[in-house]
């Protein structure tokens, strides 16, 4: 496998640190004059999500990380597994597990396309479009005429999400939802 | 930013006009002091042999001549001095010098520095002229004086001087795992330090010398015993957190500094980077006689930085090194 060296960092990258797989966020240089140059880099970890920061003497390498994106179709669940399909015409499956797609559920719907992030070959996060077109399947009785009133109430998805939509929306009608914030956008003219 | 733009200057034109601005005004301040300025070359035979300093090589054919490897000067100090040994008084040099590997907010490899030695000044009355120039022109109150040996009791709290290696490592640990905390040399622990705990104090003072380094770290500075501990008379100035010169009473004895030359050498050798050549043309000129004398290195790009109130290296550079 590669390795890069503290004067490849750069945001993106991606790498392996304490055996997970990271992406570099930042990398900042600094060096007295006459001394030691450091190099102080905040890396997100891919498996925890969480954010690092770790400080590396200048010359220092990291492993490269088999980390890559790409365009996938969600198929189905076994309820042990979800299954998504490469969308390049090779039709080649991979499974994610519960872990990788737990972020990902709540939007999860069948034939949309969504962002799987294969390590070392094996789905380790699945990520949505930003916008997803979802059916209501369970809200509150319609209040006609209170469009000007800009109140919300709660409404059930089709994939079990719950968002904040206007009075007005019904069920059955097909709404479009940021998925990065949560948050209704507009319906979909059927 | 597209390859479409990258012909523009990354510097604002108002950033180039005071940037020509302060070169003027540094040579009206060093020509009313009677010092001279000089050229010496920015590709030469030899480079420095500091353990972390970088040298970007040159190859040019020369006639009659088989080749042979030139280095882009990292500062002109040695042919300075080779000046001073040739009797030319006190000099300046606005020079333009390649330090390999070093990029960031406040480092470009190739920058402008300026440098300059006064024959019968020690650090003391250096470090007064340093402060007459940067306070001159930045309009800044001029600079308080700490210790290195201060500075780190009073913001990391250790004796840099007394204290043991696994104790300055410990220290580290917030930055560092337990295996590259095993492979940091002392002198490491304390430029982490410095760089991550002290000068971000520093950044909430005003100006301030930083004066007594350790032994191990005086580099071209020549030592003596102060307070019981063995002391290099090297001092820096920092403004605003930034590093801006480096400065030496200087090292005159040619013996000494050959075996600083070798030092660096062997620990060259031990940390896996490419020994260099020594200046056997340095050594001579000490041999001669360079007089006693003390000589500072001030980044002219940072300078103007502080001047600007910018963050970036990059606002003052016309075109840094991507777009060089």
């Amino acid at each position: 496998m590669a390795s890069y060296s503290t004067n490849e960092f750069r945001s993106g990258l991606k790498v392996l640190l304490d055996g997970d797989p990271c992406i570099i966020l930042d990398n900042e240089f600094v060096k007295p004059g006459k001394g030691q140059a450091f190099n102080r880099v905040k890396l997100r970890n891919l498996t925890t999500n969480r954010q690092w920061e770790r400080t590396f003497k200048s010359g220092e390498s990291l492993e490269a990380a088999d980390v890559m994106d790409q365009e996938m179709e969600y198929l189905y669940t076994d309820g042990e597994f979800w299954h998504f399909m490469k969308t390049d015409g090779s039709f080649e499956q991979y499974p994610a597990d519960a872990k990788a797609v737990s972020d990902v559920l709540k939007w999860l719907k069948e034939q949309d396309v969504y962002t799987v992030t294969l390590y070392n070959g094996a789905p380790l996060a699945v990520t949505p479009p930003n916008f997803v077109e979802l059916e209501v399947v369970d809200t509150d009785p319609g209040m006609k005429g209170d469009t000007a009133q800009g109140g919300t109430k709660p409404a059930t998805l089709s994939t079990g999400a719950v968002v904040n939509v206007p009075l007005f929306i019904t069920i059955g009608e097909v709404l479009k939802v940021d998925t990065r914030s949560g948050e209704y956008v507009s319906r979909v003219k059927s | 930013m597209s390859d479409l733009d990258d012909w523009q200057p990354t510097a604002s034109l108002a950033a180039l006009e005071s940037r020509a601005q302060q070169l003027a005004w540094v040579r009206g301040f060093f020509a009313s002091r009677k010092v001279m300025e000089v050229e010496t070359p920015v590709m030469g035979r030899c480079s420095v042999t500091d353990l972390n300093i970088g040298s970007v090589p040159a190859s040019p054919q020369l006639p009659g001549d088989e080749s042979r490897q030139y280095w882009l000067q990292t500062s002109p100090e040695y042919p300075m001095k080779r000046l001073l040994a040739a009797g030319a008084g006190p000099i300046y040099q606005v020079a333009r010098v390649f330090r390999d590997g070093e990029r960031g907010v406040r480092h470009n490899p190739e920058f402008s520095l300026l440098e300059w030695y006064r024959p019968g000044f020690d650090d003391r009355e250096l470090m007064a002229e340093v402060a007459d120039l940067v306070c001159g022109w930045l309009g800044c109150p001029r600079p308080a004086y700490l210790t290195y040996r201060q500075a780190f009791e009073q913001f990391v709290g250790v004796d840099p001087f007394a204290a043991d290696d696994e104790s300055l490592r410990r220290l580290c640990a917030p930055w560092m795992t337990d295996a590259q905390l095993s492979r940091l040399l002392r002198d490491e622990c304390l430029d982490l330090l410095m760089s991550l705990r002290v000068e971000p104090e520093l950044a909430r003072m005003g100006p301030v010398f930083i004066t007594g380094y350790p032994e191990s770290q005086a580099a071209l500075a020549r030592v003596s015993e102060v307070d019981g501990l063995r002391q290099a008379h090297r001092f820096e100035l920092y403004v605003g957190g930034v590093e801006l010169c480096n400065g030496y009473w200087e090292l005159t004895d040619a013996d000494e500094q050959q075996r600083r030359f070798d030092a660096d050498n062997r620990a060259r050798r031990r940390a896996g980077r490419q020994e260099m050549p020594v200046d056997q043309a340095l050594l001579a000129a000490m041999r001669a006689g360079v007089p006693d004398c003390a000589g500072v290195a001030l980044g002219l790009d940072r300078l103007l930085m502080l001047k600007l109130g910018l963050d970036d290296i990059a606002g003052v550079l016309a075109f840094p090194v991507e777009r060089a």
